[in-house]
C-alpha cells in the first residue's frame, strides 16, 4: 500500500501518459464512490507484474427467471482483493444504434453507483450497455431498477445475444431499410430466447442497412440482415461533374475500383451499366452528393458467420438475396423459425448454425428450411465430382 | 408515467427502451429523408436532409471503459451543446449531435481539456474494437485495454487526422475465442496461449466433475486418467488449441502462463463489400512477447505495417487490398516481417491458402 492507503500502481500508473483517454484515470475516477476500484486497480497491477490473469469463473449467477445476462466472475485471490471477491458483469440490452439522451444516461449512472463498481462499457462487443463489477446480492436489486427504469437485460451463455445495428435511417443516407427498427423489432419478439437459454449455442442477429456493413454483420453474426437495392443507382451528373471539378480522378479512383468495371466515364458524363454492379458501395461512397442507392430497397439475408472457435472462422454467406424493406420482419421472424426448429433438431452441443451447416450440407439444410437452391448462394459451383443424386422419394419428385 | 399496480410485481421481459424516445428532434423529423454528408473536419460530420435540415455530428475518442463520472461529464457535455443527445459508435466512440454549428468549436474544446481526442472518420484509424483482457476475463492471454491505450498513444496523429490511403481499422482481442471478433479488421492483434492447461491433480477431484469437464472440450482433447490413484484427466496435446473452456467450467485447469502467452499479429481483414468482399485476416506475426505496461514490441510491429501500408498503397486501398495487388512476398519485404513456418496453414481445408497458380511477380 502507498502512503494514502491506496494501491501503489506502479505500472499502471504509466498507462496514464499520452494523448488517447486512459482507462486506468477511468477506474481511478471511480474510486471515489466506490472502494471495489481499489481492489480492482491492485489485482491488476499484479497481472501487469506477473503476465497473467486473475480472473476464475465458478458458478451460474443470475437474476430470478432469466438463464442469461449475466456473467459471473470471481478473484483467485480473494483473500488480497476480497473486494472484488465477486466481480460479476451485468449486460444491459442497448436502445438500437446506441442514442441516449443526457437523462438515460445519468439514470443508468445512478443505478449503477447505488448497486456496483461504477465502471461500465460504452458498449461491449455484443453491443450491451455492460456494467462492469458487482456481488452476488446486488443482481436482483440492480435489475429491479432497470426494469423500473425502463431498461432490460441482454442475452449471454446459450441464448439469443442482444440483437444490434447501425444507425440506419436515423443518420445515413444510405439505409436501404430501418435497421434501428426492424432491431428494436426483433429484440422485443424474441424475448424469451434472449433471456431464457433455449438454444443449442449462441445466436447472433445483426441488422446493417447498407453493404458497407458497419455492424460487422457478416463477420460476426449469424444471421446478418445487410440493405441493399434492385433497381438503378440514383445518379446526379451536375454533382458527378462538380467532383470531377473538385479533383477526383473519376477514372482512376471511382471507374478502376468498381468490382466489376461497370462504369464507363468519358470525361464529361458517367455510365453505370447497373444490370452489372454488384452493390459494392464503392462509387457511392466516393461521391456520397452525386450517387445514391437505388428506389427499390431491402435487404440480402446471410447466414452463419463466427469467431474461429471450434471449427474455424466463417463469414455468412447468402440464404435470401433480396427481400423489400416492408416485407423484412415477416419474412425475417418466419425464416428464423424454420431455422431454429432446425438447429434445435440436429444442432449438437455448441454447435453454432453456421458449423452445423458446414456439417450436413447447405443443399440439405436448404431442403430442411424449405428454400430452392439459387445461384446467388455460391461464388461458384462444386469443382468436385462426388455428387450424391437423390432417389426420387427425397427429392420430392424434382 | 404508467399507473402503479396496487401490488408491486416484478417487471420482466420488456426489451430495451424504445429508442424512438431517445432521437434529436432533427433525427426524428427527417428520419429516413437524409440527402448526403460531408465531414467539416476529421472527427466532425455534417448530415444534410432532403428538408435542407443539417445535423452535426461530433466524434470523440473513449476507452470503452468509462465511469460514471465520465458518463455523466459526457451528459453535461451533450446537455450545454446539443440539447442532451448522444450517442455511442460501434467501435466504442461517442458522438456529439448537434443542430447549432456554432456549438462545433466550444464542444471540441471542452472535450480536449478533459482528454477526449475528436477524429476517426474516414481515412483516419478509429478507436481498436477491444475486449476484456486482465480487467474482467479468466482466459485472457494479455491485456486488451492496456494494449489498446499503448497502440492509440503512437498511432495517435491518425485519429485525429485523415490521411492514409483508405480508412483503417485495428482490432483487439485477449485469447482465441476472439469475442471482439478480430477476424476481418485491418490490422488484429490477438493474445495466444501456447501451452495446454496445466492440469492440478491435486485439486481436480475436489473442485470439478469430470464428465462436465470431458464435454466441455470442443475439440475432444480431455480424457479420463487415474493420476497417483485419483480420478483425473489428461489433455491430448496435439488435440488441444487453447481455447479455456476447460478452464471456465473446472478451476484446476488453468491456462494462464506468463512465460508462453504472448500476441500475435494479423492483417488484411474487412467487413465492408466496399470494392472487395469482405475476407478473414492472415497472420503476419506468429508471436510476440507479453510485455506490459506498454508492449514495446506490438506496438513498433503495428506502427510499421501502417506506416508501410501508408507509403504504399493506392488511394481507396484497405490494407488487405493492397496486399492482395503487390502479392505477400512483397508484404513480407517492405515490412522485413521475417515468413516462418507458421504462416502456412495446416488446419482443415489448409490447402486453400497455398499458391494454385505461377502468377509469381519477380
Ligand atoms: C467457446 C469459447 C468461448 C468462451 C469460453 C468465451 C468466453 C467469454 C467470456 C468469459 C466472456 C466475458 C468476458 C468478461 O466480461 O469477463 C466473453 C465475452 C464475449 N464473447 Fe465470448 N467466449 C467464447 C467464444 C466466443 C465467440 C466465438 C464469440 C464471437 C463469435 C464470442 C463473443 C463474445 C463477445 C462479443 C463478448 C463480449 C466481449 C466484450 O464486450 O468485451 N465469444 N466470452
Ligand atoms: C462516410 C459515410 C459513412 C457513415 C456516415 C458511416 C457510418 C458509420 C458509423 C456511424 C460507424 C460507427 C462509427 C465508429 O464506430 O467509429 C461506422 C463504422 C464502420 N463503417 Fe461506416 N460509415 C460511413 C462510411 C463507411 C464506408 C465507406 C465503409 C466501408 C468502406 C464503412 C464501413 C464501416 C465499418 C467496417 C465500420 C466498423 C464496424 C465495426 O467494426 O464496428 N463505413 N460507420
Ligand atoms: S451500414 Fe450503411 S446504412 Fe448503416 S450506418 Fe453504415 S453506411 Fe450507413
Ligand atoms: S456500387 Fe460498386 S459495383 Fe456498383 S457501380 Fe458502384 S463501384 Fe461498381
Ligand atoms: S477474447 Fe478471450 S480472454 Fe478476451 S474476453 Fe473473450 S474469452 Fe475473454
Ligand atoms: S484449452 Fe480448450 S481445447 Fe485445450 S483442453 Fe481445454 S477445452 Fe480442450
Amino acid at each position: 500500500m502507498a502512503d494514502n492507503g491506496k494501491p501503489k500502481t506502479e505500472l499502471l500508473d504509466q498507462l496514464e501518459t499520452g494523448p488517447w483517454p486512459s482507462f486506468v484515470t477511468e477506474i481511478k475516477k471511480a474510486r471515489e464512490g466506490s472502494p471495489v476500484c481499489d481492489d480492482l486497480l491492485g489485482q491488476l497491477e499484479l497481472s501487469y507484474q506477473e503476465k497473467k490473469g486473475h480472473w476464475k469463473h465458478g458458478g451460474i449467477v443470475g437474476v430470478l427467471g432469466y438463464g442469461g445476462g449475466v456473467i459471473g466472475r470471481y478473484s483467485d485471490i480473494p483473500e488480497q482483493f476480497p473486494n472484488v471477491a465477486h466481480f460479476h458483469t451485468i449486460r444491459v440490452n442497448q436502445p438500437s444504434g446506441w442514442f441516449y439522451t443526457s437523462d438515460a444516461i445519468r439514470t443508468l449512472c445512478d443505478i449503477w453507483e447505488r448497486h456496483g463498481s461504477g465502471l461500465t462499457n460504452m458498449h461491449g462487443s455484443t453491443g450491451d450497455i455492460i456494467f462492469l463489477g458487482t456481488r452476488t446480492n446486488e443482481l436482483e436489486p440492480t435489475f429491479k431498477e432497470l426494469t423500473e427504469a425502463g431498461f432490460d437485460l441482454g442475452g449471454s451463455g446459450s441464448s439469443m445475444r442482444t440483437p444490434s445495428c447501425c444507425l440506419g435511417q436515423a443518420r445515413c443516407e444510405w439505409a436501404c431499410y430501418d435497421s434501428m427498427k426492424l432491431c428494436y423489432d426483433l429484440t422485443m419478439a424474441y424475448q424469451d430466447e434472449l433471456h431464457r437459454p433455449p438454444f443449442p449455442y449462441k445466436f447472433k442477429i445483426k441488422c446493417a442497412a447498407c453493404p458497407n456493413d458497419c455492424v460487422a454483420s457478416i463477420a460476426r453474426a449469424d444471421l446478418s440482415i445487410i440493405g441493399t437495392w434492385k433497381d438503378d443507382i440514383q445518379q446526379d451528373d451536375a454533382a458527378v461533374a462538380a467532383y470531377a471539378a473538385g479533383g477526383l480522378n473519376i477514372q482512376k479512383d471511382v471507374c478502376d475500383r468498381c468490382p466489376t468495371r461497370c462504369m464507363d466515364w468519358d470525361g464529361a458524363t458517367l455510365t453505370i451499366n447497373n444490370r452489372e454492379c454488384v452493390r459494392c458501395m464503392h462509387c457511392i461512397n466516393a461521391m456520397p452528393k452525386a450517387l445514391a442507392p437505388g428506389k427499390e430497397r431491402g435487404a440480402t439475408i446471410l447466414i452463419g458467420s463466427k469467431a474461429p472457435i471450434v471449427q474455424g472462422a466463417l463469414l455468412s454467406s447468402v440464404l435470401i438475396p433480396f427481400i423489400p424493406a416492408d416485407e423484412l420482419l415477416e419474412t425475417v421472424k418466419e425464416l428464423i423459425g424454420r431455422v431454429w426448429e432446425f438447429w434445435d433438431e440436429y444442432g449438437k452441443n455448441r454447435e453454432r448454425i453456421g458449423e452445423l451447416i458446414q456439417r450436413v450440407g447447405m443443399a440439405n439444410f436448404l431442403d430442411a428450411i424449405g428454400l430452392d437452391p439459387a445461384p446467388e448462394m455460391i461464388s461458384a459451383p462444386r469443382d468436385n465430382p462426388y455428387v450424391f443424386f437423390q432417389t426420387k422419394s427425397e427429392s420430392n419428385g424434382n | 408515467m404508467a399507473s402503479q399496480p396496487i401490488k408491486p410485481k416484478r417487471i420482466t421481459d420488456i426489451g430495451p427502451p424504445n429508442y424512438e424516445n431517445f432521437l434529436h428532434p432533427v433525427i426524428k423529423s427527417n428520419y429516413g429523408q437524409w440527402k448526403y454528408h460531408e465531414t467539416l473536419a476529421p472527427g466532425v460530420l455534417c448530415h444534410v436532409a432532403e428538408s435542407g435540415a443539417r445535423i452535426y455530428s461530433v466524434r470523440a475518442a473513449s476507452p470503452r471503459l468509462l465511469s460514471i463520472q465520465t458518463l455523466r461529464l459526457f451528459a453535461s457535455l451533450a446537455d450545454k451543446y446539443c440539447g442532451g443527445y448522444l450517442r455511442f459508435t460501434s467501435r466504442n466512440n461517442v458522438e456529439f449531435l448537434l443542430d447549432n454549428p456554432d456549438n462545433i468549436e466550444p464542444l471540441k474544446k471542452e472535450l480536449a481539456a478533459e482528454g477526449f481526442p475528436v477524429g476517426g472518420t474516414n481515412n483516419s484509424i478509429s478507436n481498436i474494437v477491444h475486449t476484456q483482457g486482465w480487467v474482467h476475463c479468466h482466459s485472457s492471454a494479455t491485456d486488451a485495454s492496456g494494449l489498446v491505450k499503448s497502440v492509440m498513444d503512437a498511432l495517435y496523429e491518425d485519429f485525429v487526422q485523415e490521411k492514409l490511403p483508405a480508412k483503417l481499422r485495428i482490432a483487439v482481442a485477449c485469447c482465441l475465442n476472439m469475442c471482439g471478433a478480430v477476424h476481418c479488421s485491418d490490422i488484429a492483434i490477438l493474445g495466444i496461449h501456447r501451452k495446454p492447461p496445466q492440469i492440478r491433480h491435486d485439486l481436480l477431484p475436489k473442485v470439478c466433475e469430470v464428465p462436465t469437464l470431458i464435454s466441455s472440450c470442443p475439440t475432444g482433447a480431455i480424457r479420463p486418467a487415474t493420476v497417483g490413484g485419483k480420478q483425473s484427466v489428461e489433455v491430448i496435446e496435439e488435440q488441444c488449441m487453447y481455447c479455456g473452456n476447460c478452464y471456465t467450467v473446472c478451476p484446476a485447469m488453468p491456462m494462464n502462463d506468463p512465460d508462453n502467452d504472448g500476441i500475435s499479429i494479423w492483417v488484411g481483414g474487412k467487413v465492408s463489400n466496399a470494392r472487395t468482399a469482405p475476407k478473414f485476416t492472415k497472420l503476419a506475426i506468429p508471436y510476440l512477447p507479453n510485455n506490459p505496461p506498454r508492449w514495446p514490441e506490438v506496438v513498433q510491429a503495428v506502427a510499421n505495417i501502417v506506416d508501410v501500408y501508408a507509403k504504399n498503397a493506392k488511394r481507396f486501398e484497405r490494407l488487405g487490398e493492397w496486399i492482395e495487388r503487390v502479392g505477400w512476398p512483397k508484404f513480407f519485404e517492405l515490412t522485413g516481417i521475417p515468413f516462418t513456418r507458421y504462416h502456412i496453414d495446416d488446419f482443415k481445408f489448409a490447402g486453400l491458402t497455398y499458391a494454385r497458380s505461377t502468377h509469381i511477380r519477380f
